[in-house]
């Protein structure tokens, strides 16, 4: 343990403060410890010791001192009104169901009653000790941080002593089997937590969304199906599959199955041999999960037909199938393949051809 | 207590005094307290405005303490299905969480508990504020140098932890923002190589959202977090202690003394009104302005748009970090996806707080000083130390200036390519350049400080010789304040010597080179002589003599 002087206060005397100055620069002489590269200087200048202490206008005028204790006083006085006054407040200003008037009311009157009730303490004890209490600084010694060497070889006598009386050094079949007992006993805590999920791999649950063959293409949120017809040149939809407010998972399904239905001229999409027919006459389905982190990307520029997540800015470009074309996204939105049912409602062809949102390890595409 | 200090001309004692000293008598005779308050007592303080910050982070957690409990008492953590009945018309009827419930209960239907919110959220932001304000001060004054490497490094958890507690914290409401914050969570993990799916699985108890994250951050909030948070501020204080403040140097200061008020009283009072004043200010700005107005977010949903909406300020560097990734990185493994935009910038994070952590350590190998230090430096004085820490300023704000990066674009008009793509710049050369700046700029002001020291400083009082011949009076400095200018430690950059086996090893050689990085512009410190010297010879300057002559040493 480190020794810790007694409080040392600095007499009023300059010559007395000069020499406590020169006995602690003596002890610095002493120590040990390599300063390494740094150079020592060997003609130092001296320090100059305190300077003269400077009273204050409480120190020397005793009606100063007096007005100071009575606004020190006021200022205490002050938290106790406070502190009454957010009870009142509590109490005259109840919040009114429907009124948010009623809130803002409660909530500034009692923090003001509060915030009084704290900043008079706060500032009054701030003010006594400004202006009332001691204020010439004192002087404490430092010591070195370590222990004193007779304390070091007494500590070095106990873990002596430890592993004489224990043997641990000595006995090491008893040692080694209790540091493989020791290293295995958090083990099956790390098993324990393996029920943090159930027991379906997650792998197969991140490639597969609701939609299947037939799916109608329904708005987000309120479910009803959509027409062909009803999706005019350079509108778009929220669209999620039928059925999915029924769900008991319904937020785990719409996180990866929400999609943006939007209505090009068909000459203006660039469309891939592969995916010829997954659009219905200009009419295109893409995931709505970001591919970076998996945000919603919904922020829909009509003349440039680029979508753009509000999330890290990444930009896809719905005319080249979604590629990525800014941002820190690295794969285009999985586009679903959608055709129209006898009815003329719009309905997906099969699922998603990849997973959708966030890239993972095992994704494999 | 006044046991310990007996006056010596014995008045008949009061009745508050009688009462006191029997309280004492009653507690020393169970706890031997007294030699407690003997040791600590009238252990001295200095003084300093930025020693209050690391203060100012201690009573802002103990704020956040007090409303933390007062929210549990009616906060439920659970994403059961509710609909919502409370009194805030607009969202009447909706299906939440009971956590999204529950909290809106507490914004609008509990007297004070709005207050509560957001004292609470207010008080976290100020709490992971001034630590970062703290560890900045220290490491620019130097006082993370021996004996103080563990310290810093326990403050350096803490602010991870206050991290942590503050993520952790925003999530619970489980509004749209919140939803939205661990929904880039989620992908941020399931991006890590190999273990990021599972991760994210077990984390989620399932497929994202689920319903138990709300519930796991709940018991890290208030529970894991808090309970290692206490902990470790615990030993951070209790080293304080032991390894006593540092001070900035001054007449009288040295590196084995400390020079400030005693804790009882004035250190006392002063710390202790200032705590009820960083609660007061806290509680008045929660009076006034709203934070995180969950209400007007509605409940979580992944599939509505939040544009323009912000992270605490705390967590900005890590989204900028993700945004400033160009596109297309990554790449397969075999059947495996490799996805280096998250890897790349959690890599880059991950390196640059671990920088932070060590340090201290660094700083020591190179220097080799095994001395302890408790004179702070002034930043100047270890040009090299703080040009680092600058560049190292200045990449965390351009990180941070990112995630906020499509609210500079619509604010000042421009594209977000042409803001993005700079700020990719900046993260590279910004921290480069403001490095080279500082370090300039360091040396100047060291280079300034010796003139002055030495010759003094110009008054603007212009004097005509008896030659006929103008000059401008130079006004010499007090020896007080002097001292402040020309006591630092200086360093030399190290000399490459072979060991006694005739070799010069790697590590050495790295050492000697970072040393030579760090030490070889250096400005020695005024020597005696040298001030002597220039006291005597004049300068052809007409030097008034200095305002107060100090005591005599010995
Ligand atoms: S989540 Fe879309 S850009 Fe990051």
């Amino acid at each position: 343990m480190a020794q810790h002087g007694d409080g040392v206060t600095a007499p009023e005397g300059d010559a007395v403060h000069g020499s406590a100055v020169t006995t602690a620069l003596a002890v610095s002489h002493q120590t040990v410890e390599s300063p390494g590269t740094a150079v020592v200087p060997t003609d130092p200048v001296i320090n100059p010791g305190f300077p003269p202490h400077n009273p204050r206008m409480t120190d020397l005028y005793p009606e100063k001192a007096a007005r100071a204790a009575r606004q020190v006083a006021i200022l205490f006085y002050i938290s106790i009104i406070g502190s009454i006054f957010a009870v009142a407040a509590y109490v005259a200003f109840p919040i009114v169901p429907g009124d948010p008037g009623s809130i803002r009311i409660n909530n500034a009157l009692l923090g003001i009653g509060i915030t009084l009730g704290l900043l008079g303490i706060g500032l009054g004890a701030v003010h006594w000790a400004k202006q009332l209490m001691r204020e010439d600084e004192s002087v404490e010694l430092r010591h070195g941080t370590r222990g004193t060497d007779a304390t070091r070889e007494k500590a070095v006598e106990v873990f002596t002593l430890g592993n004489n009386e224990s043997g641990i050094g000595r006995r090491s079949l008893i040692r080694n089997s209790l540091i493989g007992a020791l290293v295995l006993t958090p083990v099956p805590a790390v098993a324990l937590f393996r029920d943090l999920a159930p027991a379906a791999n997650p792998v197969p649950l991140l490639q597969h969304t609701m939609w299947k063959k037939g799916t109608r293409l329904t708005r987000d949120p309120d479910g009803t199906a959509v027409k062909a017809t009803d999706v005019t040149l350079g509108s778009a939809f929220h669209i999620i599959p039928e059925g999915l407010n029924d769900r008991e998972d319904a937020l785990e399904q719409k996180a990866k199955a929400a999609v943006l239905l939007m209505r090009l001229r068909p000459e203006d999409l660039h469309v891939s041999e592969a995916r010829k027919g997954w659009n219905y006459e200009g009419i295109v389905a893409y995931s709505k999960i970001c591919t970076h982190v998996g945000c919603p990307v919904a922020l829909y520029e009509q003349q440039t037909h680029h979508l753009l997540c509000p999330c890290h800015q990444s930009q896809f470009d719905i005319t080249h199938e979604a590629k990525v074309i800014f941002g820190p996204a690295r794969r285009p939105l999985p586009q679903l393949p959608i055709t129209i049912d006898s009815e003329g409602y719009l309905v997906a062809q099969s699922d998603f051809h990849e997973p959708v949102g966030p890239d993972f390890w095992e994704r494999e595409l | 207590m006044t046991t310990t200090e007996t006056p010596k001309t014995v008045l008949a004692p009061t009745r508050g005094a009688r009462f006191t000293g029997a309280a004492a008598n009653y507690i020393d005779e169970r706890t031997s307290i007294s030699g407690l308050v003997k040791e600590l007592g009238r252990k001295i303080f200095p003084d300093h405005w930025s020693f209050m910050l690391g203060e100012v982070a201690l009573y802002s957690f103990i704020v956040i303490l007090l409303t933390g409990t007062f929210l549990t008492f009616f906060f439920q953590a659970s994403m059961a299905d509710v609909t919502y009945a409370g009194s805030y018309i607009p969202l009447k009827g909706v299906d939440m969480s009971a956590a999204m419930n529950s909290t809106l209960n507490i914004s609008f239907d509990i007297r004070g508990g709005l207050l509560m919110r957001q004292v609470h959220h207010w008080a976290a932001l100020l709490f992971v504020a001034s630590i970062g304000l703290h560890m900045l001060r220290i490491y620019f004054t130097g006082a993370f140098r021996k004996p103080r490497e563990l310290n810093w490094l326990i403050g350096f958890v803490l602010f991870v932890l206050a991290m942590a507690e503050g993520f952790t914290g925003y999530s619970l409401p489980d509004d749209l923002l919140s939803g939205n914050g661990l929904r880039i969570i989620d992908g941020l993990v399931k991006g890590l190589p190999v273990i990021g799916t599972w991760t994210s699985y077990l984390l989620f108890g399932g497929e994202f959202p689920g319903t138990a994250i709300v519930g796991r951050l709940y018991t890290l909030h208030i529970l894991l977090l808090p309970a290692i948070l206490v902990a470790a501020l615990g030993i951070h204080l209790v080293l304080l202690v032991i390894n006593k403040h540092t001070q900035f140097a001054g007449p009288g200061k040295t590196n084995d003394n400390v020079v400030g008020v005693p804790i009882m009283p004035v250190f006392a009072a002063k710390a202790g009104g200032f705590f009820f004043i960083v609660f007061g200010v806290i509680v008045l700005i929660a009076s006034f302005f709203t934070i995180n107005p969950i209400w007007t977010y509605g409940p979580y949903d992944p599939s509505p748009v939040s544009a323009g909406t912000q992270p605490d300020w705390y967590i900005g560097f890590a989204d900028g970090a993700l945004r400033l990734v160009p596109s297309d990185w990554g790449f397969m493994i075999g059947p495996w996806t490799f996805s280096l935009n998250i890897v790349a910038p959690v890599l880059v994070l991950g390196l640059f707080i671990v920088a932070v952590a060590i340090y201290p350590f660094i700083e020591g190998w190179v220097t080799g000083d095994k001395r302890e230090h408790h004179i702070a430096d002034r930043p100047r004085n270890a040009p090299t130390r703080t040009a680092i820490g600058a560049a190292g300023v200045t990449f965390y704000a351009v990180l941070w200036a990112a995630a906020s990066s499509d609210l500079i674009a619509t604010h000042f008009g421009l594209t977000i390519e042409g803001v993005i793509t700079t700020l990719q710049y900046l993260l590279i050369f910004g921290p480069i350049v403001a490095y080279l700046v500082t370090k300039r700029i360091c040396l100047g002001l060291m280079k300034k400080d010796r003139e002055i020291a030495l010759h003094g400083y110009e008054s603007g009082r212009i004097v005509r010789l008896p030659g006929g011949e103008y000059i401008e009076v130079h006004e010499q400095l007090s020896d007080y304040e002097r001292w402040r200018l020309i006591s630092y430690d200086d360093y030399k950059p190290l000399m490459l010597r072979p060991d006694a086996k005739g070799r010069i090893s790697v590590t050495e050689r790295l050492r000697a080179a970072m040393s030579n990085w760090f030490f070889e512009d250096r400005i020695a410190p005024v020597t005696r002589a040298e001030l002597e010297q220039a006291h005597h010879s004049g300068h052809g300057a007409i030097e008034a003599a200095p305002e107060s002559e100090p005591a005599q040493l010995h």
